[in-house]
């Protein structure tokens, strides 16, 4: 009798939506706004800008010019006919930029400013622009001018929509070579730092040799500082009056072998957190397996490890692909002629004012960067499936000559660490190198050089604490109320693809969209432009993803039934939120919050466009005064955030702990 | 067949409706989770969904509090429709298995949760937080928070959070089916107590029968998304709807057979039945549970009776309280019989392995259930 029936015509039954479903729709809504408003248009007006060509359209303007008496005139005649007939401007003279400028005496040989000869100029089309003077004007009426004032007549190009930039951009061998190079540092660097960071988590998950707590603490450092860092620490050390320069047998830092040593620095914590996660959920009984079947320990690796690990080390490679090859600061400081993409949008935008062509490289850096977001997400879901599973953790047992060998590998990774760290301090503190090699602390007196000074640095601390403390409270609500709204599918899913999408979107990349889309004098966002709310709205914005998973996470391990207990006693939402869903998610809005800080204090990428004179940043700091020569002082700023940050975090370890303390009795088990 | 299954049953018919739920349907996209369902609850009473896994009480029940709306059909409690009202403009307290409690809070801030933010004195809030520990018998744990406590203390605890508001409907998701077996037994008495000092409708849901038979007033048997039958636990247990509701609730020894003028043969033996409103020659399937055969003396030779088979004991197996014995028939061909004699009859009658008896299928006892559409 059931198979029979089926669900009677009608209306489907739909719940009033109480007090406590708006208020959370409108919290959703509002976040949900700022992410399209700080991402979503931005990018898009970058976009549209990559199609924007400008030019000098001479068909648009007519001239009539007339006798030495100024009273006869001659037949109008279009620009076009003149270029035609005199060949002054071949087709590609004719494109230009928003603020380009053509001079219309090119086009008349005999033009001389005393004659009494008159001229007329007059569009053809609605949209003729043209400068007399600083006046500008568009106008299909004649306007008759003296030959002193037409010398000062300009025609303005215009705007048109096409790939023209894209082509222009293709065409260009300088250009394209980016491409190549960005492909092949970020491969070499992906393929070395997965190498290495696999090593280590090796030897911290899979031996028994001491001090693996101390190699840990070594091998987080660089997430600490600047990724520009590293390459000061390299031109001290290999640079033209590095010490250890004879060591390169004569190759030089400057160029791609800088740029990866640097690479494999900062991705190196990035990387290893990753690995070493996929070795620690491995487990102890297929290895028990293995060797009940008397499988050699070469074979367990490659049949047993590997294959356990592949996920994390295919997500590890895409990572650091993308870090690399999205990173602005490191080739900038050792790159020296080596040109990468994201080097070509700060020179296209900052060097030639080229925005449209900026934006083009950006698109063009867009697509790496995508293509490795996407499969790292559908690689970390089967991550995520295996985590579930229940497996006993793997025990290491010692193994004298084993343990020894991983002792000794994590020593060189801890000491090429450590020593890029300690190559910076040294130089920060001594008085010029290599003349005079007293200790000095000459080098902290930023306000006596350029780059913004001890200003910079106050900056940088209001920028982290401001990202810090608005940051995860946008980013905790709103994935409180998409994880835990009822109904409203829609709104839910498109609210998690713009809470993803910043992962996917380089720094450089949404620093250029946000000076398209802040920078318009019709924006009425314009306001904050230059001002520190910008560098805020986009630090927050460039990190929201990781944030935002992490706060998830959070969420999806408390009950889900809260709610609805919460509901049949008739207490708000925000009641619930406020007792109970924040303490107990304490630890991660925590872990959050430190995130934000140590991101907002290092990162470059995206406030290298933003920043103003008034809101210089530590780490822009440190680049400017590396470009101006300024080496020390720019790794005594390095190193001013790596003790900021490392103090930040000894603070967020010791609040950690007591809140584990303080909340033991509510967490035994 | 449901507008019979919605009569509130005779003992219950003084008090009023509380609940009423009408032509309630759910569909998960393709797959209907509820399929027509109305049903009747009394005031005060206590009701149990049961069924096996999948068969749609949860979806129900979360129905009734408003956390999953149904998709067709109305529900009215205390006299008021609150088919579209959200959950947060519902009356009803709520226990999950899980329990749900906030573990950051103690015990006594768990139950205090609801009655916080009611503009009730302090002094208030604490006397009812302590007459509800001392109503759950958990005086003592006021100021422990909830990983301290035993799992069936915490099932306590949310049962007291829940009624703490006094809800005029409590909502109870499997709330023992996280304990172990002992504390499942006392707490099954202690929440039936609860409930009747109380005086509160209550409705449990639970896939498991006993709990079901010793708890509720009436049991709702659900299957597949629909209701295979409203009875009291003796009714549901006695008089079977259907087959699914016998084979679900206790033992049946199954034979599918035909049935003629009230009885229904098997191999060369003709059983008598009760049953009524089936035609001569429909196919039917006889079902009879292990306790109600009935054993005899063996009368070798005596004119067979009706309702009497000749059997062989193949095997007894010891089960503390009776003997489970497996019979073999003639009459029945390859049909095994299964059969629960107590310790009395078997010492009586001298049962052991391989000996030979007369047992009876007492008439008001065999069941008959048509074949054909019917599940099972
Ligand atoms: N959100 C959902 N989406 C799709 N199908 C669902 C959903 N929730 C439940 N179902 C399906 O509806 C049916 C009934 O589910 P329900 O949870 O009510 O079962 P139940 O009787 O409570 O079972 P159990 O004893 O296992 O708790 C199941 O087949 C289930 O798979
Ligand atoms: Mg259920």
């Amino acid at each position: 009798m059931a198979d029979a029936t089926v669900l009677p015509e009608g209306r489907n039954v739909r719940l009033r939506i109480d007090s406590d479903g708006w208020i959370k729709r409108a919290f959703m809504g509002v976040i949900a706004l700022y992410l399209v408003v700080a991402l979503a248009l931005p990018l898009y007006a970058m976009l549209s800008k990559s199609f924007v060509t400008y030019s000098f359209d001479l068909t648009r303007y007519e001239f009539q010019v007339s006798d030495e008496s100024g009273a006869v005139w001659g037949d109008p005649v279009t620009a076009a006919e003149l270029n035609d007939r005199l060949g002054e401007f071949a087709p590609d003279d004719l494109r230009s930029s928003s603020d380009g400028r053509l001079s219309v005496t090119d086009l008349f040989p005999d033009f001389s400013f005393r004659s009494p000869v008159m001229y007329r100029i007059r569009g053809t089309t609605d949209n003729a622009p043209y400068l007399v003077g600083l006046d500008l004007q568009n106008s299909t009426d004649w306007r008759e001018l003296d030959s002193n004032t037409f010398r000062r007549v300009n025609l303005r190009p215009v705007a048109d929509t096409g790939l023209q930039n894209y082509q222009e951009y293709f065409s260009n061998p300088a250009l394209f070579s980016s491409i190549e190079n960005s492909l092949y540092i970020a491969s070499i660097s992906t393929v070395l730092t997965v190498l290495f960071a696999f090593g280590f988590a090796y030897a911290i998950n899979r031996s028994c040799m001491p001090l693996k707590g101390a190699f840990r603490l070594i091998a987080m450092m660089p997430i600490l500082v600047p990724s520009l860092l590293p390459g000061i620490a390299l031109i001290y050390m290999f640079g033209n009056q590095g010490f250890l320069k004879p060591l390169l047998f004569g190759q030089s830092i400057y160029g791609p072998l800088g740029i990866v040593i640097g690479s494999v620095f900062f991705t190196f914590p990035h990387a290893l957190i990753i690995i070493s996660t996929a070795l620690s959920i491995s487990d102890q009984r297929q290895y028990e397996a293995a060797e009940s079947l008397r499988a050699s320990k070469w074979r367990t690796f490659w049949t047993v490890t590997i294959p356990g690990a592949r996920y994390g080390l295919i997500s590890a490679a895409f990572v650091t692909f993308t870090l690399v090859i999205t990173d602005f600061g490191l080739p900038k400081v050792i790159g020296g002629q080596y040109n990468v993409l994201a080097i070509d949008i700060y020179k296209q935008v900052i060097g030639q004012q080229n925005f449209e062509m900026g934006a083009v490289v950006s698109v063009v850096l867009l697509i790496p960067a995508i293509v490795a977001f996407v499969i790292d997400r559908q690689v970390q879901k089967k991550q995520v499936s295996l985590l579930s599973a229940r497996s006993v953790p793997y025990e290491p047992k010692p193994n004298r000559r084993f343990d020894m060998a991983m002792l000794a590998w994590c020593t060189i990774m801890g000491i090429f660490i450590a020593g890029i760290i300690a190559v910076c301090q040294f130089a920060a503190l001594i008085n010029y190198w290599p003349y005079d090699l007293s200790f000095s602390l000459r080098n902290y007196d930023f306000n006596k050089m350029d780059g913004g000074g001890w200003g910079a640095y106050w900056n940088s601390l209001e920028l982290a604490a401001l990202t810090a403390v608005i940051g995860t409270a946008i980013i905790f609500v709103g994935a409180y109320m998409v994880e835990k709204i009822d109904g409203f599918k829609t709104g839910r899913a498109a609210f998690q693809f713009l809470a993803m999408l910043p992962m996917a979107i380089p720094g450089m990349v949404l620093g250029l969209a946000y000076i398209f889309f802040f920078n318009n004098p019709a924006n009425p966002l314009n306001a904050i432009y230059g001002t520190m709310a910008i560098l805020v709205v986009s630090t927050v914005t460039h990190f929201y993803t990781v944030g935002h998973l992490t706060a998830l996470t959070a969420l999806k391990q408390i009950d889900a039934e809260f709610e609805p207990v919460a509901t049949s006693l008739r207490q708000p939402f925000w009641r619930l939120f406020a007792r109970v869903t924040v303490p107990v998610c304490l630890p991660a809005i925590l872990d959050i919050s430190i995130y934000m800080f140590v991101n907002a204090m290092t990162t470059v990428s995206a406030v290298v466009f933003l920043y103003s004179t008034h809101t210089a940043l530590a780490s822009v700091a440190v680049l400017n005064m590396d470009d101006a020569g300024d080496i020390a002082p720019a790794a005594a700023m390095g190193m001013m955030i790596f003790y900021t940050n490392a103090t930040a975090r000894v603070l967020h370890a010791f609040a950690s702990r007591s809140i584990l303390r303080r909340t033991q009795a509510w967490r035994v088990r | 067949m449901s507008e019979s299954k919605a009569v509130v049953m005779q003992g219950a018919a003084a008090e009023p409706t509380y609940l009423k739920i009408e032509g309630l349907w759910k569909a998960f996209g393709d797959f209907l989770a509820l399929k027509d369902i109305s049903l009747e609850i009394a005031q005060g009473e206590f009701i149990c969904f049961l069924g096996p896994s999948g068969c749609g009480k949860t979806t129900l029940l979360r129905a009734v509090a408003g956390l999953d709306p149904q998709t067709r059909g109305t529900i009215w409690q205390g006299g008021r429709d609150i088919s579209e009202l959200p959950a947060s403009q519902r009356d009803y307290g709520i226990v999950f298995q899980s329990y749900a409690l906030f573990p950051n809070l103690t015990v006594e801030r768990n139950i205090a949760f609801g009655l916080e933010n009611t503009r009730r004195p302090r002094a208030e809030i604490a006397a009812r937080v302590r007459e509800l520990l001392d109503l759950v018998g958990l005086p003592d744990q006021a100021r422990k928070y909830p990983a301290q406590l035993s799992g069936g203390q915490q099932q306590r605890i949310a049962l007291a959070r829940a009624i703490a508001i006094n809800p005029g409907l409590l909502l109870l998701d499997e709330p023992l089916s996280a304990l172990d077996a002992k504390v499942r037994v006392h707490l099954r008495h202690e929440i039936k107590e609860l409930q009747r000092k109380l005086g509160v409708t209550t409705i449990m849901v639970t896939h498991d029968q006993e709990e079901a038979l010793s708890m509720a007033d009436r049991i709702v048997v659900m299957n597949h998304g629909v209701i295979e039958q409203i009875g009291t636990p003796t009714e549901i247990y006695r008089q079977p709807a259907t087959l699914f509701v016998a084979d679900f609730i206790g033992e049946t020894n199954r034979v599918a057979t035909t049935y003629s003028d009230g009885a229904v043969t098997i191999g060369d033996a003709v059983l008598q039945t009760h049953a009524v409103g089936l035609a001569n020659g429909a196919p039917v399937t006889m079902a009879v549970r292990p306790e109600d055969v009935l054993p005899h003396a063996s009368a070798d030779g005596a004119a067979p009776r009706p309702n009497h088979l000749d059997v062989r004991i193949e095997a007894m197996e010891f089960l503390g309280s009776y003997w489970r014995t497996h019979l073999t028939s003639p009459a029945l061909g390859d049909t095994p019989l299964f059969a629960n004699f107590s310790m009395n009859a078997v010492r009586r009658f001298g049962l052991s392995a391989g000996a030979s008896l007369t047992v009876e299928l007492p008439a008001e006892r065999v069941l008959v259930f048509p074949r054909g559409g019917e599940d099972g």
